[in-house]
């Protein structure tokens, strides 16, 4: 197992940080209308494609309902969130972190190749033979970083109404600002998925190194291993 | 505007692991963070959408069926009661504060000048969005006719209703003000506006989120600073609930 990358470890926890903030105030966001449209406009519940459930407080930010409260984490976290991402973007381009250890093959994407993956992973083999993640860790962080968590930024900021005279074809290419809108609620529980599906491959897969590994980096390949 | 206080974002971003987040947002430390973040913001859209941009505009098949009202339905006074019985023949707009010709315009006045016909889309900050047709004198006729005193900052707008007891007022900053699609709109859909849509005078201000968009609208002032109206935050949502004064994201 390789190192990882200073860049990678600094962006992975502040990135942490900012997606939890961005999800909790979200759901107090979201508590303030409950339904979500397609198109441009929507107000009438009767024409939602769907009605989203009322967030307990526990797991809003703040922990009550509190609008204003909550649009000032949101809009704080999401500083850090789109300045994080775009960093670790032009970082890992850069430095080669993404073309050695993230880019996958054609072959990777085949479903033969998936399903013997999934095999492999569900039989609690995690084996990195050509390079630090598999073919599955590199297809499912590709798309997280490629395209969840871009699309996070796209849509937040097609719906604000200020930043929409700058760039009104990126919501009209959502489908609208309603549209928009659903979208990121729609990703936001993706990558939530995805934030799930991670938690418990690090516990099934040696939580204490695999975390003390995001700290510190891990060991050298050549160090003494396990 | 910029100059954000780099010990204060360390400390803030530090805090956020311990789980305070409740004292954060209650710190001066929390509430810089939160202001600056607004300010970046504001400079950001500003800078990408400069001051003239115009929001996007409709055709009339876009418009949503009806348009939702929210906040303020009516305005429970005797006078605004016999105002709303006779078609507000005698609503009056002021335009004062720092100015060097205060005006007072009757709705005729209103209409005789040269107007501005936009179908937008409103965005509450709710979530909701609905599209409508309005028509009105763009703002900026009304404080060029009144000849706003250079000093001037902000333009106050002071509406008929009040909620919990206080009267709603708005304000923006001249940038916002002297936007084209600033109008004092009198039509909604080619009609008088809706009683609960803002009759007789609503403000337009389409970059930004409902809660700008005055309804019952009695008087436009001029002011250097928004310090002493209200709980000097600018607006009746930002004194009540906190609600960010520039509300454009």
């Amino acid at each position: 197992m390789k190192r990882h990358g200073i860049l990678t470890r600094i962006w992975h926890w502040l990135n942490a940080v900012a997606l939890i903030v961005l999800f909790m105030s979200g759901l107090n966001i979201s508590n303030a209308h409950r339904y979500l449209y397609w198109g441009n406009y929507g107000f009438d519940p009767a024409d939602a494609w769907t009605s989203v459930m009322r967030f307990p407080a526990w797991a809003t930010l703040p922990q009550r309902y509190d609008l204003a409260a909550a649009r000032d984490w949101h809009s704080l976290a999401a500083w850090v969130f789109a300045m994080a991402l775009l960093a670790m973007w032009a970082g890992s381009l850069a430095n080669g972190h993404f073309w050695r250890d993230l880019r996958t093959s054609r072959r990777e994407w085949s479903p033969k190749s998936i399903i013997a993956e999934i095999n492999t992973h569900l039989r609690g083999k995690f084996t990195n033979h050509d390079g630090k993640y598999n073919a599955l860790q590199r297809i499912s962080y590709g798309i997280v970083l490629g395209i969840f968590l871009p699309m996070m930024i796209f849509t937040g900021l097609a719906i604000s109404p200020g930043f929409e005279p700058a760039a009104p074809w990126l919501i009209e290419a959502l489908g609208g600002r309603q549209s928009a809108r659903s979208l990121h609620f729609i990703f936001s529980w993706a990558i939530f998925a995805f934030f799930l599906v991670h938690i418990v491959m690090v516990l099934v897969s040696g939580p204490v190194s695999q975390i003390s590994q995001m700290i510190t980096g891990g060991r050298r390949k050549g160090d003494q291993h396990d | 505007m910029t100059d954000i206080k780099r010990r204060s974002l360390l400390a803030g971003i530090a805090a956020l692991g311990t789980g305070a987040c409740a004292k954060i947002a209650g710190s001066e430390t929390g509430q810089d963070l939160f202001d600056t973040a607004e300010d970046w913001h504001r400079a950001a859209q500003r800078t990408l959408a400069g001051r003239q941009r115009l929001a996007p505009e409709y055709a009339p098949e876009d418009r949503s069926p009806t348009f939702k009202g929210n906040g303020s339905l009516t305005v429970d006074t005797p006078q605004y009661r016999s105002e709303l019985a006779n078609g507000f023949a005698n609503w009056r707009l002021s335009v004062s504060g720092l100015v060097e010709v205060p005006l007072s315009l009757s709705m005729e006045q209103l209409r005789a000048l040269p107007q501005r016909t936009q179908i937008t889309r409103h965005d509450c900050v709710e979530g909701w969005s609905a599209i409508g047709e309005w028509t009105g004198p763009q703002l900026s006729t009304l404080l060029d006719q009144a000849k706003v005193q250079p000093q001037a900052n902000f333009i106050v707008f002071r509406c008929a209703d009040t909620l919990y007891g206080r009267d709603y007022y708005e304000s923006v900053d001249m940038i916002d003000a002297y936007h084209p699609q600033t109008i004092v709109a009198h039509l909604m859909n080619g009609k008088a506006i809706p009683e609960k849509n803002g009759a007789p005078l609503r403000m337009r201000i389409e970059r930004q989120l409902g809660y700008k968009h005055a309804k019952y609208l009695t008087g436009v002032e001029a002011v250097a600073s928004l310090d002493d109206i209200g709980d000097g935050k600018g607006g009746f949502w930002e004194d009540i609930g906190n609600y960010q004064w520039y509300a454009g994201i």
